[in-house]
């Protein structure tokens, strides 16, 4: 715990100093070494499955089962759109020229020929979707995750992500919307419907994983760090039968991807860069 | 945001059957020319296949193990995520984890079969060198919406003409095998090899009754 806390930059040490207050150190047999807070996030994973329970899920299942399915395509495709107003900002960022050259593209397209982004043209197009957010863009420059955080109601994130999080809603356009009933009406349909998405997910989730606290962890956790690498990141580990710790580890502060699409990526040689690292 | 995943991760079931989908065959068939054999075939079953796409898990099941599991090492996938552990498990502990880790697998799995329409499997250029015994083939499985990650990792099985078998496949950037690991981890630390498997085994059972 000691350790990681002098491995973030400052600017976080405020952050993490309350939440290890509110937590205590996680410490002893199994303790993560991703998730340092896990006793404070573990009680605020109880919360959110209480508030999902209890309105999020019953809300979200009664709008899956009330719209059409049509109405509640082009609702996420309209948001959908919107976001990927965002990509193409973040992708810029990362100096992913095809990235960013695609997001426009998507946007053009949809918000013209799908009538304001309620038809997703693009896709039909083949125009590739890249979702980012500013999380990834400061991944992607080098700044690992830091301790995984549980949000309440938001759910899973970490230490960068959360702080990545105003700049994605100053990006936000729906934020954006001057006249407030609007934008009120505008991000409570977004919630519900993309609680409506996660509802089959989460049947799964209740099946697959033995402790799904820990399931979502390790699958949001992996999955932010394959974003950042353009789906291709380095091996974490020695891959072996039963030998080896389970902990990957992030990249150095500094040390950046490799730039570029997954043409690039894959003609760089993911087995080779396996075998190089000791 | 930050939940927009686990969206993704339920589209990727449909794809981890197909993934798994693997008849066993010649023994000097390349890696990615198997998984793209494997894939389509499993591709091809299932849109045949009605009982398959009602949800009967018998079907599914038969479906699993004449296809998938002869081309996979499920020892090794089983031996990897109960981790270092796994060493002091006896031969019968061994076979039971691998049971019903299966078990758990296939059932998690079944729902996604029933979504299978009209996807189809990109292989991506494979980079490796002939002497390689561990390969990665990445895919994509292209349907409605966003292109879905899907990626195997095999071993050269020792022996002559055994042929490729795929010990860890990845969905969407998260790898299946490191995803149990501190969850199977979690159960050794509190109820042992035997506590894993009573909770394995549990599990199986509540989810069968929930049809």
């Amino acid at each position: 715990m000691g350790l990681k806390l002098i491995t973030v930059p400052t600017r976080w040490g405020g952050l993490l100093l309350v939440m290890s207050v509110l937590s205590g150190c996680a410490t002893g047999p199994g303790a993560n070494p991703h998730d340092p807070l896990e006793p404070f996030n573990r009680g605020v994973y109880r919360f959110n499955e209480a508030v999902d329970s209890a309105v999020l899920k019953p809300v979200a299942s009664t709008y899956r089962d009330v719209m059409p399915e049509r109405v509640r395509q082009g609702i996420g495709n309209f948001f959908g759109n919107l976001e990927d107003v965002w990509s193409f900002v973040n992708n810029a960022l990362q100096f992913k020229g095809q990235a960013a050259f695609d997001s426009l593209k998507r946007v053009g397209v949809n918000s013209v020929l799908g009538w304001g982004g309620v038809f997703d043209v693009a896709t039909e197009m083949d125009i590739e979707r890249h979702t980012r957010d500013f999380g990834h863009t400061l991944g992607y420059w080098g700044i690992g995750p830091g301790p995984y955080l549980m949000l309440p109601v938001l759910g899973p994130s970490s230490v960068r992500d959360t702080v990545a999080l105003p700049v994605d809603w100053k990006g936000d356009l729906v934020a954006a919307v001057p006249h407030v009933p609007t934008r009120n009406t505008a991000t409570v349909v977004r919630g519900i419907d993309t609680r409506s998405g996660l509802l089959k997910a989460g049947n799964m989730l209740e099946e697959a994983a033995l402790d799904r606290y820990s399931f979502m962890r390790d699958a949001y956790l992996q999955r932010r760090r394959s974003v950042i690498y353009d789906g291709n990141p380095p091996e974490e580990e020695v891959v072996s039968g039963v030998a080896g710790s389970a902990e990957p580890t992030e990249p150095e502060a500094g040390s950046k991807p490799t730039d570029g699409v997954t043409e690039t990526l894959s003609s760089t040689g993911v087995p080779g860069e396996e075998k190089a690292k000791p | 945001m930050n939940i927009r995943f686990l969206r993704q991760l339920f589209t990727v079931l449909l794809s981890a059957l197909v993934l798994l989908a693997v008849p066993a065959r010649a023994a000097d068939e390349a890696p990615d020319a198997l998984i793209k054999r494997l894939s389509t075939e499993v591709l091809e079953s299932i849109k045949s296949d009605k009982a398959i796409q009602t949800g009967d898990l018998s079907r599914i099941i038969a479906l699993v193990d004449a296809k998938i599991m002869p081309n996979v090492n499920f020892h090794r996938m089983t031996s990897m995520a109960v981790g270092p552990t796994w060493r002091q498990a006896s031969p019968e502990q061994q076979k039971r984890l691998q049971e019903e880790f299966k078990i758990l697998l296939v059932r998690t799995y079944a729902g996604a079969l029933t979504q299978v329409s009209d996807q189809t499997i990109a292989i991506k250029p494979m980079r490796s060198a002939p002497e390689d015994k561990e390969v990665v083939v990445r895919t994509e499985v292209k349907g409605r919406g966003e292109a879905i990650q899907l990626d195997y990792r095999l071993e050269m099985t020792p022996g002559d003409g055994a042929g490729w078998k795929i010990f860890n496949m990845n969905v969407l950037g998260v790898w299946l095998v490191e995803t149990y690991r501190s969850q199977f981890a979690q159960e050794i630390s509190t109820k042992g090899i035997n506590g894993l498997i009573a909770t394995l085994t549990e599990r199986n059972k509540s989810n069968a009754k929930k049809g």
